[in-house]
């Protein structure tokens, strides 16, 4: 049967949020790609929370904005309500979180893509990877769609989502689909699985959406969102997004909901045993929750719309996998729900993915060269873990066709690079969710300075502008150069001072000091100190902000800043891949296998796996200082 | 990294009555085999582990050393090696003649610490406790010996386990409440975790006070000679050490400066000074010496003032007593071989300390000072007890950081910062604690152990 075959660059598998950001990449730094969707409605689809962001998830959002992604901007342009999230504590677990427009941010999504240059959209499902012997493996060289097409190009990039021979669970309902009811993937598995490729099975969930004219709200707790919205992307002008924002709601589980719960968990199949995947502990469904915090008599629920032009509110907090009749009478137990008309169930979704310790902290498999892989098929959890995974995995399937070093970023620059090495390098039994305590260096790390953090490199990689990295340099000087006027403006204990000091609860001056002192005391900061000073020049908010928490966190900022260079000594030992780690003298069995499995490239890489022991590494350091001796000698 | 055979002289190269020579790796029961001959006739290859043997060490049929063979097969022992240990009589040259022999069957010599580091690289030891050993080697007596035992059994990896467990439980409290503030709650949590660090600073406090302990017992208890000049102080220290490090004449203010021993008593080590007689003086040299001398005297553990016997007490002695008044003071009356005018009475009148009647310059008296120094120190002043000692100075560093860092967050408390501000300082806490362990890895930190380590361990 004769069939179709094109040339590519790179081949995108999926258009979810990794797909997106993948594909945009590539086309965007010019090499022809081709994004395979198994259906073209589901791009960039949200089939599980309505939002955007979150506790550390907004943080890898505006990386992703700053590296030159385009989930922040899509957000911007669709979302419904803002918070930033933890303003009571530090500045480094701030986030932002969006309920988004679930259509209008696939259809901007959509748009976006549709009109990307070098970018081709193709509705096909990929069943087979083509590769050719290289040394030491593979190397890709295209693939294969169902209907047979041929597609030859230089790079791969997986992004299958939660798609590969994916099965949903509702109770004893049992459904062979991936989310939503959409078309499973059910060969690129086996495809994998003959290149050696591990797989995993996981699992994750979703809970119900309810009619919202069912809902009695008078028995929620209304949450609104934030007076004065903050933009993800620094590209948005902030006011675009002072807009008249929609409510979400709060309300509670009680023990009548539990003891629903606990007599019927011989039908929920995770319980039962019918779900073999391992489900995500930082993302609990009902069920878990009921279990793990037994002692617990309520669990918070958050009624969240799913679009300004849809009756179906979501039920956060309560995912699920308990048959439909006992979802009923479980959310009808809820104070405002009592008379809920569950539009679609929840459900739990199982699927394939790849052990994520076969892949380079480029995302680039060990043994298949030009062959990426991103997104929950890495074993990750999220909208946003995905996007940024995609990004960067377009982003080095390009400089990979260019032979160029590619883009890793350490634990200390990004949680984008937190998330990856994390991946590659740890064993992850369960869906990965991106979290604030995952991240040693946060302090270093906010939201806030993402672009001072990012730009310069997303400018180097070429999916920045000119424009913006210029002005990411000017904003670095503005910070420097205002942060040090501030040091010496001398402020004495004068009447006006005295006063502003007062009606802000802080101590009155004994004698002068500088304004550097003032922002610094715990109830002060630099904004609320301009009546005592006249020479404050006009500046942006953005460098404000920064000079206020440079000064205000100073101590632990630089302690923080210790902390990475000690670890930065060990990222920079390198180690090099070809060591077989069975030839050194007094390692452990358990660390040789991983040593070898994982092929660290540093010994803080190997220092972060698990089964390695700091006796280990000292021993490996041995080893090394010894091969260093020997190589003096023989010279 | 090989298992060629090592081979050193595992004793200090003087001429003591015992010395060992340590052999180790995979052909050392052969190499022993080549040169010893044993009482019972088997080979030593033949002999079980963890049993000593009688016998000669032979080159060819001429006999070098009568010797017991100690033997302890892999992997229990301290190498995780075969491991052969004999024991001769000391002498620098039979010592020597013996590692000659075995070098020559086989083994080679070890390189400084090369013993150590296959104990280490074999999984013997952790960092703390291969730190430990470098003490056993230094440790110049029995008492500072027991304190670095202890080590190696674990205590201190033990207690700093625990605190770094514990430390580690608030970080991951932490971190729990940042990232789901729903099930975690962090209202009053600074006021616990005050009461936590508190126990914690405590706890380092503890290890740091008793690291000072086992500073003072691994270099010797600060004893500092006084007297006029001339009382015969030089003579002690001579009669303590047994050589002639001091300038002994008849000439008073011989001593211009001061000279420190070490020197062991009754499994005591003193690091004694032995300072310039103090006495009124215009010699601008000698002045200084006598200014130091006082200084001395300020810094120290004990004083021994020395009062020649056969020399009436005048002023310089009123001055002496005066400056000593508040040390622990032991008074030797020496010169007892001489007519005595300076009676027992006499010295207690000025001065209320323990009093001893001495000739330094024929030994005698020499034993009852040691016995008083013995009993001082050793169950008065220093208690023998089974607590913990640091006494190596790269803990202490890591211990006093720790230390810093839990004080920073006592601060962040009080500051009132929020919870996510606390985890920086509890981390240096942690890492610190860990580094003492060996469980934190800095990159320069096993070439520096192994450096020290001194020949033959």
């Amino acid at each position: 049967m004769p069939c179709i075959e094109e040339n590519y660059d790179v081949c995108v598998v999926g258009a979810g949020h990794a797909g997106c950001e993948a594909a945009l990449a590539a086309a965007r730094l010019g090499f022809e790609t081709i994004l395979f969707t198994v259906s073209i409605d589901s791009i960039a689809m949200m089939p599980c929370n309505p939002n955007i962001g979150g506790s550390s998830k907004g943080h890898l959002v505006r990386e992703i904005d700053a590296l030159g992604g385009e989930m922040g901007k899509n957000i911007d342009k669709t979302f419904i309500q803002s918070k930033m999230l933890n303003r009571s504590k530090g500045p480094a677990v701030h986030s932002l979180r969006a309920q988004a427009d679930k259509l209008s941010y696939t259809t901007e999504m959509r748009n976006t893509l549709q009109s990307a240059e070098h970018l081709t959209i193709r509705q096909a499902e990929a069943v087979e990877i083509l590769t050719e012997d290289a040394r030491e493996g593979y190397r890709i060289t295209g693939l294969k769609t169902v209907s047979g097409g041929t597609y030859f190009c230089k790079a791969v990039i997986l992004c299958t989502g939660t798609y590969l021979n994916a099965r949903c669970l509702t109770g004893e309902m049992v459904t062979q689909t991936g989310p939503n009811g959409l078309q499973a993937a059910n060969h690129l598995t086996d495809s994998l699985k003959a290149h050696n490729i591990e797989i995993y099975r996981f699992k994750t969930g979703t809970p119900a959406r309810i009619d919202r004219r069912s809902i009695d709200f008078s028995k929620m707790k209304e949450q609104f969102g934030d007076k004065t919205v903050v933009p993800f992307s620094f590209t948005t002008d902030p006011a675009d997004v002072q807009i008249d924002q929609v409510s979400c709601w709060l309300t509670y589980t009680n023990e009548e909901t539990h003891e629903i719960i606990r007599q019927n968990l011989d039908r929920s199949p995770l319980f039962a045993g019918v779900i073999e995947g391992t489900g995500p502990r930082y993302c609990p469904s009902i069920e878990d929750k009921v279990v793990k915090f037994a002692d617990k008599d309520r669990h918070q629920v958050f009624i969240e719309p799913e679009g300004l032009h849809t009756n179906e509110m979501y039920i956060s907090g309560m995912s699920s996998s308990l048959p439909e009749d006992v979802q009923k009478k479980m959310y009808r137990t809820v104070p405002g729900l009592e008379h809920a008309k569950i539009v679609r169930n929840a459900y739990a979704i199982e699927y394939d993915c790849i052990n994520p310790n076969q892949l380079n902290p480029s995302l680039e498999f060990k043994t298949i060269r030009g062959l990426f892989c991103a997104g929950q098929l890495n074993g990750s959890s999220g909208y946003e873990e995905a996007a940024c995974q995609g990004l960067v995995a377009g982003i080095n399937a390009c400089r990979y066709i260019q032979e160029k070093e590619p883009l890793i970023l350490d634990r200390s620059e990004a949680y984008i690079g937190v998330l990856i090495d994390d991946l590659v390098t740890k064993e992850n039994r369960e869906p990965y969710r991106m979290m604030t305590s995952r991240a040693e260096y946060r302090l270093l790390l906010r939201q806030d300075n993402a672009d001072l953090r990012l730009t310069k490199k997303g400018y180097e990689i070429g999916l920045i502008p000119k424009s913006r990295y210029d002005w990411v340099v000017e904003k670095e000087r503005l910070i420097e150069q205002e942060t040090k006027r501030v040091a010496t403006v001398l402020v004495g204990a004068n009447q006006t001072v005295q006063a502003l000091l007062t009606s802000y609860g802080s101590i009155p001056l004994n004698t002068g000091t500088s304004l550097t002192e003032l922002i610094r005391r715990p109830e002060l900061n630099y904004d609320l100190l301009a009546p005592i000073d006249p020479g404050r020049p006009a500046l942006p908010a953005e460098v404000t902000e920064q000079v206020n928490i440079n000064i205000k966190y100073e101590g632990y900022i630089s302690r923080q800043i210790k902390q990475v260079a000690q670890f930065k000594k060990l990222e920079k030992k390198k180690l090099p891949q070809s060591l077989d780690y069975s030839e050194i003298h007094g390692l452990r069995k358990e660390a040789i296998q991983k040593l070898n499995q994982i092929k660290p490239v540093s010994i803080g890489q190997a220092s972060r796996i698990s089964g390695v022991s700091p006796a280990d590494l000292s021993v490996i350091l041995v080893y090394l200082e010894q091969q260093k001796q020997r190589e003096k000698n023989d010279r | 990294m090989g298992t060629d055979t090592i081979a050193a002289i595992a004793t200090a190269l003087t001429n003591a009555g015992l010395g060992i020579i340590r052999l180790s790796g995979q052909t050392a029961i052969e190499t022993a085999d080549k040169i010893v001959r044993l009482k019972c006739g088997k080979p030593v290859s033949a002999c079980g582990s963890h049993t000593i043997h009688y016998g000669f060490v032979k080159e060819g049929e001429r006999t070098v050393d009568e010797v017991m063979v100690a033997l302890m097969k892999a992997p229990n022992s301290y190498t995780r090696e075969d491991t052969v240990e004999i024991n001769c009589h000391g002498g620098v040259l039979v010592m020597q003649q013996i590692l000659g022999l075995l070098l020559k069957n086989g083994a080679r010599p070890a390189e400084p610490g090369e013993f150590t580091k296959r104990a280490f690289l074999n999984g013997r030891i952790d960092l703390a406790q291969a730190e430990s050993v470098m003490d056993v080697i230094q440790a110049q007596n029995d008492f500072a010996l027991k304190a670095s035992m202890d080590q190696l059994k674990g205590k201190v990896s033990d207690t700093i386990r625990k605190l770094r467990e514990e430390i580690l439980y608030e970080l991951a409290y932490i971190e729990s409440a940042l990232d789901d503030p729903e099930h975690y709650e962090l209202d009053q949590y600074g006021s616990r975790l005050l009461q936590k660090t508190e126990h914690s600073l405590e706890a380092i406090r503890r290890l740091l006070l008793n690291a000072e302990n086992g500073f003072v017992l691994k270099e010797g208890i600060h004893t500092v000679i006084v007297g006029k000049p001339n009382s015969g102080k030089s003579s002690l220290l001579n009669a303590l050490t047994g050589t002639d490090r001091a300038i002994v004449t008849d000439i008073a203010g011989t001593t211009r400066d001061a000279i420190e021993e070490q020197i062991r008593l009754n499994g005591i080590s003193l690091h004694v000074t032995d300072t310039a007689g103090i006495r009124m003086t215009d010699d601008e040299v000698e002045r200084i010496g006598v200014e130091r001398a006082k200084e001395y005297i300020e810094k120290s553990d004990l004083v021994i003032y020395v009062v020649d016997a056969s020399v009436p007490l005048d002023r310089d002695d009123l001055e002496i007593a005066e400056r000593i008044r508040d040390r622990n003071v032991i008074v030797l009356l020496n010169k007892s071989d001489l007519d005595a005018v300076v009676t027992r009475e006499d010295i207690t009148e000025i001065l209320d300390q323990t009093v001893l009647t001495v000739s330094a310059k024929y030994g005698e008296g020499i034993e009852q000072l040691e016995h008083t120094v013995e009993e001082l120190f050793f169950h008065d002043r220093i208690r023998c007890n089974d607590e913990v000692f640091i006494t190596n100075e790269r803990h202490k560093a890591s211990l006093r950081n720790a230390e810093k860092s839990l004080c920073m967050v006592k601060q962040s408390i009080a500051d009132g910062m929020p919870e996510d501000f606390y985890t920086i300082d509890l981390m240096d806490a942690y890492r610190e604690l860990g580094s003492v362990i060996g469980e934190e890895v800095a990159d320069d930190l096993v070439n520096e152990i192994f450096s020290k380590f001194c020949m033959g361990k």
